[in-house]
């Protein structure tokens, strides 16, 4: 029984949070049927659950729900305001009783009957003839076989998975020592196989949809701005893209905290926004989207913006800044300011952002993650928040360096970049020593003398990584030598081990010896280099560091399907998916692949595959998407761009030498203009204006039209060209192309192709001009 | 049933572990040092795909430091989701004890007081019982 009711409480739950979506778009629609019938169909099933369970008053609050709901679907009553928020009421009180029956706490009872009779308001009278008009049990719409597991049984099967990933190692290595037999090297590529597609498996099982993070902002954004007398629209993108659960987990609360400060401190009331200029209801768009192995979430509106010149104010009022250091920031420096502990930027402490947990805090949990927070705001047109995380914890990609023969792990998203101490000017400074690297100084630690092992590199030989901590300060590394980029499965160490304070957690090599893997922000603290005193130097080289980075483009390696090495920018990568080869067709002139409901062009290969699954890259322009047909991932790099042009254009733009090889590096602009659908997406198109109820326009003209990406004008909207026939009147101020269907007379034959589309572009340029 | 009991040699001295803490005994093919960690740790080792960590256990008893040897035996012990590896002198035999353990009743030395249970007799000899976790725990915890 215990396990019905724990399977009914977690059921419930789920539902409930599923459901916050559909609640606020049917409020916003209330003749949307098909919301209706989503939160009827709750109301129903724990009643009736409740029944079963004997739980009356959950029983009484879903009943009565339900009663006023079958009215509404009855079309006896509609669905207005009242209606809508004493449903959400009872339905918040199913969350809080259900809440309760797992903790075992007891709710008051009293406010139940004061929800009930919000409930039926000012219709209570025709309750009795709803009851009546009860509809009938609608049919489970999906029926999607799903079974409930424990986390930590997902968890123990992942790490027996990450065991067999090494026992596999370590098996390769003992047969590349042992004489050489086929039958077992056979067999043990089948193993080797199994153990990856099992790895695979789990890690998805691990993964989640960004969805549940998402589904239930549409119902805080609506409580948010019903409290705040604001209006905001909400539109939630990506929620397909896929993340490790414990991820989605750590995002959860600071993802929260910036939906509330976007709403609360970012988007004006409808009448300041109606004195900007603006529409009244402000836009909150919040998007996710893979690129390599991090995922991006990004959250903008379209308020006031954040006011730099107030943040330095305060900072400098808070003796943070000091009147020298306020004149060296940059407009972003200053935006950046928001993440300074113990700064806000609302002068009146609300009741929904309230205060205590800042920006500061929202940024130290993103990077406890190993992720990134950016910020970007202008005024009066809004902030952009963009924050990046990796896939999962579990596995994490590192550089493998050595000291006094001795090989240690770096997590790479602590590297910013490695450079030759004998390149570097390296100044020793009492017992301490600062490399200056472009005109930068900063702390140099020696791992071998950190960790206090001999025979290290003379110093010219040796390597210095550049690391920056999750906040903390920028420093440089010496190290013996550098080996290898690599993904790490991590586990952690011994406690007697991790007392050191200056590792995070131990792995194995290929060769199966044990490496550990070194922890930068504890290195820095046990070197003694101070964080806080250097929180706004580090500010104001945070805009030196961009401008270097900008410099750098960050490169996705992929081996081509015929073998070949190529690269293409992450920031076009909008993710990777494996495709069935049935996926992938020839039609209408190009090869195209189906991916999630939708069809893109293929590139990167000459035909579709005979079977089995083809892996592609998603690119994107931010309008248009198109698919890349690939082998696999290399890794990614951030590079310089330093390439041999190619002769000719086409889909490679040149060629690079990355680690020694020759790598070709795609050019997106080509891809895109050869392969792209035109005038899909959301970018603005030419509005062409056609003469109506001429069935040769209709079936003819207008697919042309289309096709060369113009958009066809409703009726009384603007236009950029009209199309006319002869004995059409046009406005006096349009611009006008002609037809004709005769062979002979004034503007363009109506079968000349070739006329037709250099008139239009003549007058689109007119219209522009 | 008796006790079993794994008899060894720690700092020259023949000493009974109680079985059940043990997972068995193991062959080190090498340890990799983990420096800056607590001075019992001895380092890591791989035993298939687990990392172990190795515990020194003279340096434990704060009695000096094993010496370093290509290939050598030590005593599993899982503890608290870890695998440790404890180096031992010597691994003699598993022994089944005549009875039940007997508390100590006078010290019986520096550093053996710290890790020591009582004694125990096997195969008509008395041994003294010694508790791995507390080896493993290092000098550091009790002093803490």
């Amino acid at each position: 029984m215990d396990e019905l009711i724990n399977d009914f409480i977690a059921e419930t739950r789920d539902m409930a949070q599923a459901l916050s979506g559909a609640i606020v778009a049917w409020e916003a629609m209330p003749d949307d049927r098909e919301r209706l019938d989503e939160i009827f169909r709750f109301v129903h099933t724990v009643k009736g659950n409740c029944g079963f369970f004997d739980l009356p008053r959950l029983e009484q609050l879903s009943h009565a729900a339900e009663g006023a709901l079958a009215e509404v679907r009855a079309g006896d009553r509609v669905a207005d305001t009242a209606l809508v928020n004493a449903v959400l009421a009872i339905i918040d009180r199913i969350g809080e009783l259900v809440q309760a029956l797992e903790t075992g706490e007891s709710l008051a009872s009293e406010e139940d009957g004061e929800l009930i009779a919000a409930l039926s308001g000012p219709a209570a009278a025709e309750g009795q003839l709803a009851e009546a008009a009860a509809a009938p049990e609608p049919e489970a719409k999906r029926s999607v076989r799903s079974i409930r597991l424990a986390v930590d049984l997902l968890d123990r099967m992942m790490n027996g998975v990450s065991d067999a990933v090494l026992a596999r190692n370590e098996l390769a290595r003992r047969l590349r020592d042992a004489p050489r037999d086929v039958a077992v090297e056979a067999a043990f590529e089948r193993v080797s196989q199994c153990i990856a597609e099992i790895r695979d498996g789990i890690t998805r099982t691990r993964m989640q949809r960004i969805d549940s993070l998402f589904s239930g902002l549409p119902r805080m954004v609506r409580d948010l701005s019903a409290d705040l007398g604001k209006q905001v629209r909400l539109e939630a993108d990506g929620g397909d893209v896929e993340l490790d659960r414990e991820m989605i987990e750590m995002i959860r609360d600071p993802l929260t905290h910036i939906v509330r400060n976007a709403i609360d401190h970012g988007i004006e009331s409808p009448d300041e926004r109606a004195a900007a200029g603006k529409k009244p209801a402000g836009v909150l768009r919040v998007s996710a989207r893979q690129a390599g192995n991090q995922i991006l979430i990004e959250v903008a509106d379209d308020g006031r913006g954040i006011d730099g010149e107030a943040l330095v104010r305060k900072a400098r009022a808070a003796g943070l800044l000091s009147a020298e250091q306020a004149d060296k920031l940059s407009p972003a420096q200053k935006i950046a300011l928001v993440f300074m502990p113990s700064l806000s930027t609302a002068d009146e402490v609300t009741a929904i952002s309230g205060r205590g947990v800042g920006m500061d805090v929202v940024r130290a949990n993103i990077e406890r993650i190993g992720g990134v927070v950016d910020v970007d705001s202008r005024p009066s047109q809004g902030v952009r928040l963009c924050i990046r995380v990796p896939l999962t914890l579990t596995i994490i990609p590192a550089l493998t360096v050595s000291a006094g023969g001795q090989v240690f792990a770096i997590p790479r998203s602590a590297i910013d970049e490695i450079l030759r101490a004998g390149a570097v000017r390296i100044d020793r400074i009492g017992e301490a020593e600062v490399a200056t690297v472009r005109d930068r100084r900063v702390p140099l630690i020696s791992l071998p003398t950190l960790l206090g092992i001999d025979g290290a590199a003379p110093r010219e030989e040796q390597k210095l990584v550049l690391l920056k901590p999750a906040g903390g300060e920028v420093y440089a590394l010496a190290v013996d030598a550098v080996h290898d980029h690599e993904e790490l499965v991590v586990k952690p160490a011994a406690p007697a081990v991790m007392a050191a304070g200056l590792y995070a957690g131990t792995t194995l090599a290929d060769d199966g010896s044990p490496i550990l893997l070194l922890d930068p922000s504890g290195m820095a603290k046990r070197a003694g280099i101070n964080f806080a005193e250097n929180e706004i130097d580090r500010a104001l080289h945070a805009g030196a560091a961009e401008a270097e980075g900008a410099r750098e483009t960050s490169l996705l390696l992929f081996r081509t399907l015929d073998g070949g090495r190529r690269a293409v920018p992450v920031a076009v990568v909008e993710r990777i998916e494996d495709v069935p080869a049935e996926a992938i067709a020839f039609g209408a002139g190009k090869l195209r692949v189906s991916i999630g409901g939708r069809i893109l062009p293929l590139a990167g290969c000459a035909a579709a595959p005979a079977a089995g699954k083809m892996r592609v890259l998603r690119l994107t322009d931010g309008v248009a998407e198109i698919a890349y047909g690939f082998a696999e991932v290399i890794d990614i790099r951030a590079l310089v761009l330093d390439f041999q042009p190619a002769p000719a254009p086409g889909e490679v733009a040149g060629v690079a030498l990355i680690d020694g090889a020759q790598v070709e590096l795609l050019d997106p602009h080509w891809l895109f203009a050869q392969h792209a659908d035109s005038g899909r997406g959301d970018a603005p198109q030419p509005v062409c204006a056609l003469p109506e109820g001429d069935p040769w326009i209709d079936n003819m003209l207008r697919p042309l039209i289309e096709g060369l990406g113009y958009r066809i004008a409703r009726a009384g909207e603007p236009t950029d060209i009209v199309i006319a026939r002869e004995e059409d009147e046009v406005p006096a101020d349009a611009n006008v192309v002609r037809i004709r269907a005769s062979a002979e007379g004034e503007g363009v034959h109506r079968y000349d192709r070739a006329a037709l589309i250099g008139a239009l572009a003549a007058a689109k340029g007119k219209g522009h001009g | 049933m008796a006790e079993l009991l794994l008899i060894g040699r720690l700092a020259g001295r023949r000493i009974a572990f109680p079985a059940e803490r043990v997972e068995g005994v193991v062959e080190l093919e090498g340890i990799t040092p983990a420096p800056c960690a607590a001075p019992h740790v001895a380092g890591l080792s791989a035993l298939r795909s687990r990392v172990l960590t190795v515990i020194d256990g003279l340096a434990a008893l704060e009695l000096g430091r094993a010496r370093e040897a290509p290939a050598r035996d030590a005593i599993a012990i899982p503890c608290d989701g870890h695998t440790y590896a404890l180096l031992v002198d010597e691994v003699e035999d598993v022994v089944e004890a005549a009875g039940p353990h007997a508390p100590l009743t006078a010290p019986v030395g520096a550093g053996w007081d710290r890790v020591a249970i009582g004694t125990i007799e096997a195969n008509d000899e008395l041994f003294l019982l010694v508790d791995p976790y507390l080896l493993i725990a290092g000098p550091a915890a009790h002093a803490a």
